[in-house]
């Protein structure tokens, strides 16, 4: 423990030195009195010097490989006469896309192709996430189940699906659809107005009547009133220790209103249900099979991964914080939502977050089944039909970056706030 | 001690041992097992039911058209119809071949099914540490010996590599006595890409024409099935894991350069689909290659799956390197050794030993990945699918091909995980940090 005297009886001509030559040698040299002259062979020797040597001689390196690809790719440009323009997005795209969300013709423009396939990607990804979720969190939780045929199904399902590729999954899921569904004359009406057949789903819609805008505000300001009685509960418990059935009167609050202006305006929403009008259903919406084949198979792929990432989470927490929760005199349920879960979700979320992307970046095999999401339209057909593979590929690889680096800033941002603050 | 007396005529005492009993039935046996894991309490009892009832049914439907009634040879569909109602696995069993090897000739088909085999003599000595160590330079040879075997050629290409491998070693070994390691490694890799790009194709094709010894050629266009799967998966996963370690290694550095590029790297491979990647090695590879340079489909695939996995191996590798307590980098660092001295003894050896899952979870999802090479073309055998029921004979074929392939995968994945846990419990050494 005891400090060196020299660093004490620190000689004040050091400091000067150190003044007038800068802090580039080190102390250690100082002691002596003797100042070490910059040497070359120093770049390669000398640990704090050779790190800038690699670093530039890496950079060189960095920079001679990238020079070396475009002047390859300026090269082959000349050779074959390409130019490198994104002006082709303002060119009319000339093909169709058979499952949109926004208006598109086939005389569009193919930056607005490019926008169609991309909300197609955004909902397909989006809904897959959600059903993934339920599902997982469902097979997760029945895995870590104390019975045994229940537990042991679940593993089957998730070794089954994990082991295989989603890609035959997708395939699967699509040739089940077109091949056992029956053909739409044949097809029956399930409750609720589904109408499953070969060529793809048709469902119920709704239909937005005058007074349909009023009940949409009075679902948003119910949505506001519950946040707030929630608050204000938590409040209340917080100072007299009174616990409210949150959860039954938030959904009256949430629910009630709803039903009353419903009702109250006459029915602004209407359901328009598929029929039967010669070969085919008319009214209602329809749903590619191509759609459901990937949104199935995805979500059960996804599903098996999430589940186990369900378990592990639940696992991992001790047995002692359910013992210490119940000794507490906490009731099952609360020891749930209040000790295990919180502990629970802090490592689930994580990794499910990243499967969230993984999804996503799998939505990309829609191709193999004609669902035509941003890879189907900028990645496919406008590539074949412009042959600009360059610009098409950057613009999609960008899309796919600019989604997972707002995913994992998401996550980053998650994982900032649940961290452990230690210390 | 009266009292004691006179109470002793009251007790029973043994003058034998008793047998023992069998412990009470209900704690013991088939019956109490059920009515323990399956019959708890009352929801219990209700989702067992529900569940038994749902896999007896599917069991009911399934078995009789999966197995019983299932026709395994026949020449086309209508002669399978013909003879049972269950599926009809003649499909498979006729194209067997093909769903293996693709359109590889016939006649050379012992050189994919030698290289099948000396792969696992390849892995063997890496996989069980109780084989002689002399075996390790067999599987450092086995990628040369696989790349003849599989596409033949002249074998003065393959033969050279290791000739130059030997002379880089020699350039590094004298470069670093006389001046520095790092300038060593430096002068060895400038070695090795000019020999490789200015020396390597002469100096094989002179041999080549002088003495002719080799293989017929087999071009990669010919390559299909679970051929094509396991020359792109397992070069893939082989290639990956040091470009991972890399890679990992990079991130981790100090020097901010090294540390950008790598970054950059695995993020932007991390954040795109591997399909994108597979169109960019089926339509742009070759822009970036210098003008007439032209190698085929496979190759530029196996490239961009390989890197695609060794960014993945590299968030791998790095969460085991995170892992790490840091007394370990401050011992080593303490002990004197040097940078690359402590990474090879100290590091990484407990650094991969952590991350075992998450590599074999990388190997698993890049043999599943594989599959993704048959929107690009290639006929793997989710690819050579759809020709084979394209076929008069089998058109109409539906659940068989994707139920073989399917469980061949399944086998292929299960093995590997199972054998990772395997592999886990083996080198635990009980240490918790």
């Amino acid at each position: 423990m005891n400090w060196p005297v020299a660093a004490i009886e620190y000689p004040l001509d050091v400091f000067q030195r150190i003044l007038q030559n800068g802090p580039h040698m080190t102390i250690a040299n100082d002691f002596s009195g003797e100042v070490e002259p910059f040497r070359l062979s120093m770049l390669i020797n000398d640990k704090r010097y050779r790190s800038y040597t690699l670093q530039i001689i890496t950079i060189a390196l960095f920079m001679l490989a990238v020079g070396w690809l475009v002047s390859n790719v300026v090269a082959n440009f000349a050779e074959r006469g390409k130019t490198f323009s994104f002006a082709f997005l303002w060119e009319p795209a000339s093909y169709d896309i058979n499952q949109r969300l926004i208006e598109y013709t086939s005389r569009s423009p193919h930056w607005l192709a490019a926008v169609v396939g991309i909300l197609n990607t955004l909902v397909l990804a989006f809904l897959g996430c959600i059903a993934a979720t339920i599902f997982g969190v469902a097979i997760g939780v029945m895995r870590l189940s104390k019975n045994w045929l229940v537990s042991r199904l679940m593993t089957v399902y998730i070794e089954g699906f994990r082991n295989v590729p989603v890609l035959l999954w997708i395939l699967l899921a699509s040739t089940a659809f077109s091949a056992m569904l029956p053909a739409p004359r044949q097809a029956p009406v399930l409750a609720g107005g589904f109408v499953p057949t070969n060529r793809g789903f048709y469902v119920p819609a709704p239909v937005w009547e005058n007074g349909s805008g009023i009940l949409v505000v009075v679902f948003l300001a119910s949505l506001v009133g519950a946040w707030l009685f929630g608050r204000w509960a938590k409040t209340k418990q917080a100072a007299t220790g009174e616990i409210l059935p949150v959860f039954w009167i938030r959904l009256a609050i949430i629910v009630l209103p709803v039903i009353l202006f419903y009702f109250l305006l006459g029915r602004p929403i209407g359901l328009s249900l598929p029929e039967l009008k010669g070969f085919n259903f008319q009214g209602g919406g329809f749903v590619r099979n191509s759609f459901m084949a990937l949104w199935i198979a995805l979500s059960l792929y996804t599903a098996a991964f999430i589940a186990e990432n369900v378990r592990s989470g639940i696992q991992a927490i001790s047995k002692g914080q359910t013992e210490a929760s119940y000794s507490l005199g906490l009731p099952p349920n609360r020891t749930m939502n209040l000790v295990i879960l919180p502990q629970a979700l802090r490592i689930i979320i994580p990794p499910l977050i990243s499967q969230y992307l993984n999804l996503t970046k799998n939505s990309s095999l829609a191709i193999a089944v004609g669902y035509m999401d941003v890879t189907g339209t900028l990645g496919g057909i406008t590539l074949n039909q412009t042959g600009r593979e360059m610009e098409t590929l950057l613009l999609l690889m960008l899309f796919y970056l600019v989604v997972s680096l707002l995913i994992s800033g998401v996550m980053n941002v998650y994982n900032s706030s649940v961290a452990i603050k230690e210390r | 001690m009266a009292d004691t007396q006179n109470n002793n005529s009251l007790l029973y005492i043994s003058t034998k041992e008793l047998p023992q009993l069998p412990a009470p039935v209900n704690t013991h046996g088939p019956g109490a097992w059920m009515r323990m894991n399956m019959f708890a309490n009352g929801r219990d009892t209700f989702l067992t039911i529900v569940f038994s009832i749902l896999v007896i049914a599917v069991l009911y439907k399934l078995i009789p058209w999966l197995i019983t009634n299932a026709v395994f040879f026949a020449d086309s569909i209508r002669q399978c119809r013909e003879i049972d109602t269950g599926a009809c696995f003649a499909v498979v069993t006729t194209r067997f071949n093909q769903l293996i090897f693709g359109f590889y000739p016939p006649d050379f088909y012992w050189r994919p099914i030698l290289t099948f085999i000396l792969m696992f003599v390849a892995f063997a000595p890496i996989l069980h540490d109780n084989l002689p160590r002399k075996l390790l330079w067999f599987s450092a040879l086995f990628p040369l010996l696989a790349y003849f075997l599989l596409w033949g050629g002249p074998i003065w290409g393959p033969l050279l590599i290791p000739v130059m491998l030997a002379l880089a070693v020699l350039v590094y070994k004298s470069v670093s006595a006389s001046l520095n390691p790092s300038l060593g490694v430096l002068a060895a890799v400038a070695f090795t890409v000019v020999w490789f790009f200015l020396v390597h194709d002469t100096m094989s094709e002179t041999l080549a024409s002088a003495m002719p010894i080799g293989l017929e050629p087999v071009e990669s266009a010919k390559f299909g099935g679970f051929l094509v799967t396991f020359v792109i998966g397992v070069t893939g996963i082989v290639a990956s894991l040091p470009i991972g370690i890399a890679l990992a290694l990079g991130r981790k550095s100090d020097m901010a350069v090294v540390k950008m590029i790598c970054v950059g790297f695995i993020e932007f491979i991390r954040g795109v689909p591997l399909i994108t990647l597979l169109f960019v090695a089926s339509t742009l590879l070759n822009y970036f290659l210098p003008p007439g340079t032209t190698f085929d489909l496979i190759l530029r695939v196996i490239i961009m799956v390989t890197l695609f996995a060794a960014a993945y191996m590299a968030e791998v590798i790095r969460g085991g390197l995170a892992a790490l307590p840091r007394g370990q980098y401050e011992a080593a660092d303490a002990l004197g050794l040097t940078y690359w001295q402590s990474t090879r003894l100290i590091v990484l050896p407990q650094a991969l030993k952590i991350s075992i899952p998450g590599i074999v979870n990388t190997f698993i999802g890049l043999f599943k990945d594989t599959t993704l090479v048959s929107i690009v073309g290639i006929l793997d055998p989710i690819g050579i699918m759809q020709p084979i029921r394209s076929t008069t004979e089998w058109n109409g074929i539906i659940w068989e091909l994707p139920i073989f392939i399917g469980l061949v995968f399944f086998i292929c994945c299960f093995v590997m995980s199972r054998y990772s846990m395997y592999f886990e419990r083996k080198l635990d050494t009980g240490h918790r940090n």
